[in-house]
């Protein structure tokens, strides 16, 4: 508990976060529909949402904390732990896997270092399995964080993964 | 040799063309907005008549009439009424919408607000499904760009018709794409689709409103009609199938990708080797599925007989098959979404539909328990004929199983999570069997604890 408070009041958002935040409640006749819209930028900003995320959100928008929890524990964009500093999602569904995806990932779990829903020992990356991501035709099709990458075959899997790895940050 | 099928782009005529960029510039350098400033002085009853004429029949995956579903707009209660523009795109093996977002933004708010004024809308809202982060600031930009010039906003072209379009991202749930459950998730909330009836969005949607819900390739449609027409619109493609569709391929074909033709212009045998380029060296075809991963699927060596809806007999190969939404149903799967998976004889159908379940297992919304534990237990049987101890009795469950879920559920995700299952296993029953004998006989009880048997 003292945990949870302690972290409440260190939860705070840049003002730019914040002016976007005050803008994008304008867009609805109902405050409650910008809870997605709210839930978006603070995790771009914090990388994931916290509880007194939630709270804050909810105090925000004159919620409970439970309508937003609920929504976190839904929509599985969301994350409660924050991920890899690059975050990998590779399509698993039927058309890419027709072409081959499971090895892309496989291929980027060997070269990157990581698990399937893990993170990489450094903390620089963490792979995930995403359902079709509307690239069905130029597959295997993956994310790294909001880039799209098509056609990507075990080859140029690993040559993505050598690439991410000379981003590096020190 | 029958002549390859010519494409006809109305809704992609400029996408990927040289020098052909996504900005307004570029756009009105096209023509582009010369739609929306002639709709906007004329008569929005007028308007939704020449959008029942043309018979433009909605692209989402049910193909409902759009110009009915204005219709059914609740006109008399004096709310407010709204249009969503679904922009969900999730439906395994569609990807058109993304390709008109990326590459003709304007296209598509052009469509709307041409769609807005028709039926009188207060505010428009594009719900963007949340894995297009890009897609969703290209439409912002252009947006923007569009309020400068007067087609988004207030009075919009000098007249005293105003209204906004915003752009609501979703957050990786396949149920957004289900029009009541969208307008959930837009209301803030977890996206559990609304028992129709009464919530009817037409009547009660969004904020208890009127709304009208269409997909992006529909809405970009309504531009094109009020262009030529309703009664011009309607001698494209079929009577009953009019206008252009976009086709999304995929799987194993030379060259997938996307294509538009005059409904029902060509068949699905022509789509596969004329256009798409035919299968890989050296395999043949074993199966499709013609609309989306919810569409039955069809197999390659079986005939399709029957009568059409115009009482006409028919008698096709898979190659046949014209591809429009009534042969498509007649044939016992459905145009759907538009999204062709086409698989060779390296296929393993019991792998296909194990991935296919793992799919909607994972994304059923959980109200309805046949839905919810129905989707699960179709992944958990095929994902035990695939790696773990099935019993040859498993055919049989896993189709009693999906049985049991269509009909009974609060949305149409029920029969979406149920038509994999049905059809593979009718259509491939001995594959199905021949792979529990198989895995039965590798997992004998010697290598595998006595319990295992047990659920
Ligand atoms: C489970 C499910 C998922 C759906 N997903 C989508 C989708 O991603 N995009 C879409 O446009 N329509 C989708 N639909 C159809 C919508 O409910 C709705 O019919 C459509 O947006 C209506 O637009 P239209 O009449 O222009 O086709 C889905 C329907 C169901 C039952
Ligand atoms: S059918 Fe499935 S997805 Fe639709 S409401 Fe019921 S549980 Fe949710
Ligand atoms: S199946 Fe991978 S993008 Fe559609």
């Amino acid at each position: 508990m003292s945990d949870t408070q302690t972290e409440t009041e260190e939860f705070s958002l840049s003002s730019e976060t914040l002016a976007k935040i005050d803008e994008v409640i304008t867009h609805y006749p109902e405050k409650r529909s910008a809870t997605l819209p709210l839930l978006h930028l603070v995790q771009e900003e914090k990388g994931y949402i916290s509880r007194p995320a939630m709270e804050w959100i909810a105090d925000k928008l004159g919620l409970t904390p439970i309508n937003v929890y609920e929504l976190v524990t839904f929509y599985p964009m969301f994350r409660e732990k924050p991920v890899g500093r690059r975050h990998v999602r590779v399509c698993r569904t039927l058309s890419c896997a027709l072409v081959g995806s499971h090895k892309t990932c496989k291929v980027l779990q060997d070269k990157l270092g990581c698990e399937l829903d893990g993170v990489s020992e450094d903390g620089e990356f963490s792979i995930e399995y995403a359902e079709c991501l509307a690239g069905c035709g130029t597959g295997p099709v993956l994310m790294v964080d909001d880039d799209f990458y098509e056609n990507i075959d075990e080859a140029k899997a690993a040559e993505l993964a050598e690439r991410l790895k000379t981003e590096k940050k020190d | 040799m029958a002549t390859t099928p010519q494409e006809k782009r109305i809704i992609l005529k400029n996408i990927d063309q040289d020098g052909y960029t996504r900005d307004i510039d570029c756009y009105l350098a096209n023509g582009g907005y010369e739609v929306l400033k002639q709709t906007v002085t004329k008569n929005p009853a007028d308007l939704c008549k020449e959008i029942e004429t043309s018979g433009l029949r909605g692209r989402g995956g049910a193909g409902f009439p759009c110009g009915m579903k204005w219709k059914f707009l609740d006109r008399k209660s004096g709310k407010p009424i709204y249009l969503i523009c679904n922009a969900d795109e999730s439906e395994p093996g569609t990807f058109k919408d993304r390709q008109i977002i990326h590459k003709d933004p304007h296209q598509l708010i052009e469509g709307m607000m041409c769609s807005t004024f028709a039926i009188q809308a207060a505010c428009a809202y594009i719900y963007i499904r949340g894995e297009f982060p890009e897609g969703a600031k290209i439409l912002e930009e252009a947006i923007e760009e569009a309020r400068k010039k007067n087609f988004v906003g207030k009075n919009i072209c000098g007249t005293k018709y105003s209204c906004e379009i915003y752009v609501h991202r979703g957050a990786g749930a396949y149920i957004c794409g289900e029009e009541t459950g969208l307008i959930e998730s837009l209301e803030g909330k977890r996206a559990y689709p609304r028992i129709k009836p009464p919530f009817f969005p037409a009547v009660l949607g969004l904020y208890q409103c009127p709304t009208a819900v269409n997909n992006v390739e529909t809405l970009c449609n309504v531009k094109h009609v009020f262009d030529m027409g309703g009664e011009e619109y309607a001698k494209i493609g079929k009577p009953g199938n009019t206008g252009t569709r976009i086709l999304c391929v995929s799987g194993h074909v030379k060259k997938p990708g996307y294509y538009e033709f005059e409904v029902g212009s060509l068949t699905l045998g022509q789509l596969i080797y004329d256009v798409c380029g035919g299968l890989p060296d050296g395999r043949k075809l074993k199966a499709v599925i013609p609309g989306g991963s919810s569409a039955k699927v069809l197999r390659a060596d079986e005939r399709y007989t029957g009568k059409t809806k115009g009482g006409e007999e028919f008698d096709w190969s898979l190659e046949d098959i014209p591809l429009d939404f009534d042969s498509l149903m007649a044939a016992g799967s459905m145009a759907g979404s538009g999204g062709v998976i086409v698989m060779d004889d390296t296929t393993d159908m019991v792998e296909a539909l194990g991935n296919i379940n793992a799919f909607y297992a994972h994304e059923s919304c959980g109200q309805c328990t046949p839905c919810r534990e129905g989707s699960l237990w179709m992944k958990k049987i095929t994902t035990r004929m695939l790696e773990g101890q099935p019993r040859l009795e498993d055919v049989d469950l896993l189709k009693s199983v999906a049985d049991q879920i269509a009909g009974r559920t609060i949305c149409a995700f029920g029969e979406a999570c149920a038509w994999p299952t049905q059809s593979f296993v009718l259509k491939f029953r001995d594959e199905f069997i021949a792979k529990a004998e198989k895995q039965i006989n590798e997992n004998a009880p010697s290598s595998q604890p006595a319990i295992a048997g047990k659920e």
